[in-house]
């Protein structure tokens, strides 16, 4: 292979670059604009009752408006799936209402605009009932999660003797964290556009799982799989709100069947909150007793989090995981609580249960240094395990340690002076904090197909996502390196349910899942190839150890000659070779712990007489095994730290209390980090590999940075002012007063 | 048809409404928050301009925000103005939005930009759901038991601390020059009434004095992230001063009430007053006399009067840090 065709690691520039930025990569609300009609959705006003009657007279009769759809004459749809991307409310299939946005109708005309002015006719008439509309003052109610954690984990854990350790320990600190209800954003709002063709159903939308979405709607409408088409070539972001099929997707479906005729469903930025998930509310209680040299002895992490009422499902962000693996404790105990309130579904969002249990976990760890009078950095030093004592497994690489060195080093951490407002920058009090991160490597089967063509182009085929991380180029970059031609000459095609099985894009597993499938699948094209040509050869390359063949721009490479390809594929009349794998994780990766490691570094200014805080600089060490191309990894990680920094400073959905609603359901109110909020990152790669999980080595990256974030900005700010704030966002209200 | 025709013709109503940059307009519209039977375009109606005099700032009333900002006779004259307008919303909207549509911005009260909830200014009598509600943003000066918006643009507020004014011609065509502080109305139990503009009234110019204390004015913003973000407090002043004593102060707040708001006790405190530390913590204290917190926002007095002491500092010894927030 020559540096040409082995770009792995490099930093490529994105295949698909050149598209997006000439506008001409295709969303999902991009397609089939011709012979397509509109469909508007209408949201209840209310949180919790039942609807009496939705006047619809006035729209009915409105130009261009062919249909609206309620409870009363929306088709009755078959059980949802036992998958956990079904969403199956609200689906117009009764007149209850379980939160206010709910999705209670839709109107379907012309043109959107017929559409959205005909929606805005609607008038409900409800019986509304008490809406539980927040956790606070619930607490009699709080209840178990139905299933296990992410599907596997145990709901509650402990090891050893938390209560008596944590009651005989010299050094203990007791806190309680508070983080908000958060809103995904992604740039491309939801969007469907379903065309049935009779029993047959197709589908554009904007989703990070093809498979999961193909599913569900085959099970809604009572379909074979494959009578279910779901195409999503581009995603414009989705950070887990795209996770999911919401009912969105499934309502373009019933409003295209309804009216017969291809219809086209766009959410709003508005309708955005109330649509497709977001993060949900939690308080955690953290207990930390360490003896006096900051060894830990016991660790206590209760997590409460608010989730839906029952008839709208389920979700236990599992916040307290983290607190099981991190450190060496002998004494851990954590539990998850659910508290049901009159609100949509929340959702899987980056870094779910991680990133908002970080918070509490590496915040607690720094009011333990404070109260032990130890550096932070030391104290996690102190508290490294090499083996995963939850599961009893050794973890398959760990180079936490170098991820702390060398981020202090590059950050300058010596420098800092630990007191509390010892250090200055003219005016403004600075700061300096750091946290641990973490989040595990996930991995799932997936398969994919690699074709060589006569004229030496590649092709690859896989039902994967590209969210936007990269993945149509990571994919090239592996066909490449193994097939021994140029990036540019492998053709990506994915986001098509008809392409070869694979899963959703979240947790981080997109590229340890689909990219060993890549290589697999183009190692075997590799392998025929060398047999043809051996073949073709005959007694020239006659006993010839195979791994004295390469493939290297078109050609087989032997010892003294070489084989076209071009010529190896005529003389068999072949017009392409190609072969289709099923990678799967193997047995043995199950009998190690397998995590991503990293740690975070924040400096921040704050204002003493305003407290604004702005954060001037970051440093983040990351262990995420072998990089493919360090140019997508490094947006990763640079993308993640500023959804970090959103979450930390600003990022919250603020719900009116009277009525249930998510008042600020805007981007103008709903706050995200604009360019001057971020400051030059500096990432570094800890590049140790993880022999265990694939072959090629890699880990997840897109959820590790914004894991630990908040936690080291939030430690800065003590540091800088002598305030821990332990409820998120750290907004100016709370570090002035 | 222009809109001086259509206004001189006599045809604008109560249901006509213009439009200029539309950035606040048409986002009103989409939202179904109004829903005026006529909209007619200022475009053609040649209300540009930026003329600097000895005497005063005259800026037409479709002048856009950017251009207002760059002007090198604005930054040199009336600095306040460019800082205000720069600090405001993003390049773009800059763009586009203009003088005129900047006095007349909304409230960025979220009930009442949702329509799903009761709200008084839009929906009269309908209730008011900040009061006890989500009310981080809302006012502390000048509000009422029936609205505690505030007006949310930033310009104005260095206009109220210069004493500017604003000339109107009415639908019949005569025009009057009204002062900004004349301009506005207080919620009281009509808050749908936000300015005693008339149906078919188009602001024409707005105009601003020359002064000493213009010429040091210095305009502070407070919000919660570093740049796209209205103003959680703002303070306005315009100060003269000669061997250390006030011989003039102009001071004004943002984001705390439901108009640009005069601090005349502040204003009138430091004059003959030594420019010092002490002094403008006394006028930043005056300045929120009155205040009334409805429970979220009660960080706002304090916030307000350490930006009115702050601004005051940065008027007398200017080390550029406005606009850094
Ligand atoms: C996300 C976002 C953030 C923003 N942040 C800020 C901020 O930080 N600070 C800030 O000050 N502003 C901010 N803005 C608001 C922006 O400055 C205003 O929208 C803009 O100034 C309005 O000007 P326009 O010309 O577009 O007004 P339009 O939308 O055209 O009109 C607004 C109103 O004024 C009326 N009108 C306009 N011109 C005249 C006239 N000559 N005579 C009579 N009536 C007239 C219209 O009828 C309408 O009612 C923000 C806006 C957005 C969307
Ligand atoms: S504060 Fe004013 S604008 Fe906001 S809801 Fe109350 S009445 Fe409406």
């Amino acid at each position: 292979m020559s540096e040409q065709t082995n770009t792995i690691g490099h930093a490529i520039d994105r295949v698909d670059g050149r598209l997006k930025v000439m506008g001409h990569a295709k969303y999902a609300a991009e397609f089939a604009n011709t012979d397509v009609v509109h469909a508007v959705l209408v949201q209840s006003t209310i949180a919790a009752g039942t609807i009496l009657a939705i006047d619809a007279l006035v729209a009915r009769s409105m130009p261009g408006v062919i249909d609206v759809i309620t409870a009363e004459n929306a088709e009755k749809l078959h059980k949802a799936p036992e998958i956990q991307q079904a969403i199956s409310f609200p689906l117009l299939q009764s007149n209850e209402v379980l939160f206010n946005g709910q999705h209670i109708a839709i109107v379907v005309a012309d043109s959107l605009q017929q559409a959205q002015e005909a929606a805005a006719t609607v008038v409900v008439r409800y019986r509304p009932q008490d809406a539980v509309t927040s956790m606070e003052g619930r607490d009699g109610d709080q209840r178990k999660p139905s299933k296990k954690l992410n599907g596997k984990f145990e709901i509650d854990s402990a090891t050893g003797d938390f209560s008596s350790a944590f009651e005989a320990a010299p050094v203990k600190i007791s806190a309680t964290y508070k983080t908000p209800v958060e809103h995904h954003n992604p740039m491309e709002p939801h969007a469907t556009i379903a065309a049935w063709s009779g029993d047959k159903l197709k589908v554009w939308t904007a989703t990070q799982g093809i498979s999961g979405t193909q599913q569900t709607l085959a099970g809604f409408f009572g379909l074979a799989e494959n009578d279910v088409t779901v195409i999503c070539p581009f995603v414009g972001g989705g950070f887990g709100s795209k996770g999911n099929t919401w009912t969105p997707v499934t309502l373009a479906a019933m409003a295209a069947r309804h009216v017969k005729r291809r219809v086209k469903l766009e959410i709003t930025r508005e309708q955005m909150f109330f649509s497709n998930g977001y993060r949900p509310q939690t308080r955690q209680a953290l207990k930390l007793a360490a003896d006096r040299d900051g060894k830990l002895l016991a660790l206590r992490h209760d997590g409460v989090i608010a989730t839906a009422m029952p008839g709208a499902g389920e979700f236990a962000e599992p916040v307290a995981l983290i607190s099981r693996m991190l450190y060496a404790c002998p004494n851990i105990s954590t539990s998850h609580r659910l508290i049901d309130i009159n609100q949509s579904l929340p959702t899987y969002m980056r870094g779910p249960g991680e990133a908002s249990g970080s918070f509490a976990l590496e915040s607690g760890m720094d009011e333990l240094a404070v109260a032990l009078d130890m550096d932070p950095v030391a104290l996690r030093m102190r508290n490294l395990i090499d083996s995963d004592a939850s599961e009893g497994k050794p973890f398959a690489s760990k180079p936490l340690a170098e991820c702390y060195t060398k981020a202090a080093e590059a950050f300058g951490w010596s420098r800092r002076t630990p007191a509390p407002r010892s250090m200055k920058n003219g005016r403004m009090l600075v700061g300096m904090g750091m946290a641990t991160t973490s989040y595990p490597t996930n991995r799932m089967k997936a398969s994919a197909e690699v074709a060589m063509l006569q004229d030496g182009t590649v092709i690859v085929r896989c039902g994967t996502q590209d969210l936007g991380t990269g993945t149509y180029t990571t994919m090239a970059q592996v066909a490449a390196a193994e097939l021994g031609v140029s990036p540019d000459r492998v053709r990506v095609e994915l986001g098509d349910s008809r392409l070869p099985k694979a899963p959703v894009s979240g947790g981080s597993m997109t590229t340890a899942s689909v990219l060993p499938a890549v290589q697999e699948a183009a190692t075997a094209v590799r392998e025929a190839l060398f047999d043809m040509a051996l073949k073709a050869k005959g007694d020239q390359w006659h006993n010839l150890d195979r791994t004295a063949l390469t493939l290297d721009n078109g050609a087989v490479v032997g010892p003294n000659s070489q084989l076209g390809i071009t010529d190896l594929l005529a003389q068999a009349s072949l017009p392409s070779l190609s072969r289709k794998v099923e990678a799967t994780p193997s047995d043995e990766a199950d009998t190690f712990s397998r995590h991503a490691f990293g740690a975070q570094f924040a400096e921040v200014h704050v204002d003493p007489d305003f407290g604004t805080v702005r954060v001037k600089r970051w440093v983040g060490a990351f262990d995420v095994g072998r990089v493919i191309n360090a140019k997508t990894a490094r947006s990763q990680l640079i993308g993640g730290i500023v959804f970090g920094i959103g979450m930390a400073l600003m990022e919250e959905t603020r719900t009116d209390r009277a009525s249930g609603r998510f008042a600020n359901a805007n981007i103008a109110d709903y706050l995200i980090p604009v360019s001057a909020d971020i400051p030059d990152i500096n990432t570094i790669f800890v590049e140790t590999g993880d022999p265990i999980t694939t072959r090629l080595g890699v880990k997840g990256i897109g959820e590790l940075p914004t894991v630990g974030a908040a936690a080291a900005i939030a430690n800065a700010v003590y540091h800088a002012t002598g305030k821990r704030i332990r409820d998120l966002p750290i907004r100016l209200d709370k570090v002035m007063a | 048809m222009h809109a001086f025709q259509l206004i001189a013709a006599g045809t604008p109503g109560a249901g006509t409404t213009f439009i200029a940059g539309g950035t606040d307009l048409l986002q009103l519209m989409k939202n179904n928050v109004i829903a005026p039977d006529q909209v007619v375009d200022l475009a053609g109606a040649h209300l540009r301009g930026i003329t600097a005099t000895s005497i005063e700032l005259r800026l037409g009333a479709l002048e856009t925000m950017a251009d207002v900002a760059a002007h090198p006779e604005v930054r040199r004259g009336w600095p306040a103005i460019s800082q205000a307008l720069l600090l405001s919303a993003s390049p773009q909207i800059r763009n586009m939005g203009t003088m005129g549509g900047n006095l007349l911005q909304r409230t960025r009260c979220v009930y009442f930009r949702d329509t799903a909830f009761a709200c008084n200014k839009r929906h009269p009598g309908s209730g008011c759901p900040a009061i006890a509600g989500e009310n981080r943003e809302h006012a502390i000066l000048g509000a009422s038991d029936s609205c505690i918006a505030t007006h949310p643009s930033d310009f104005p507020v260095a206009l109220m601390a210069m004493g500017a004014g604003v000339a109107i011609t009415a639908a019949g065509g005569g025009t009057r020059v009204v002062p900004l502080a004349d301009f506005y109305r207080l919620p009281g139990d009509t808050p749908e009434i936000e300015t005693i503009l008339q149906p078919g009234d188009v602001i024409t110019q707005i105009v601003v004095p020359a002064s000493e204390a213009a010429k040091r004015s210095v305009y502070m913003k407070v919000r919660d992230r570093s740049s796209f973000a209205y103003a959680l407090a703002s303070a306005a002043v315009a100060i003269e001063i000669r061997d250390n004593r006030i011989l003039h102060a102009g001071i004004a707040l943002g984001g705390v009430a439901p108009m640009p708001w005069r601090a005349a006790k502040a204003e009138q405190a430091l004059i003959g007053a030594t420019a010092d530390a002490a002094a403008f913590e006394h006028a930043g204290r005056l300045a929120t006399e009155g205040a009334r917190a409805a429970g979220m926002n009660a960080y706002k007095i304090a916030l307000a009067q350490r930006a009115v002491t702050r601004a005051l500092m940065e008027a007398a010894h200017p080390t550029a840090e406005t606009g850094v927030l």
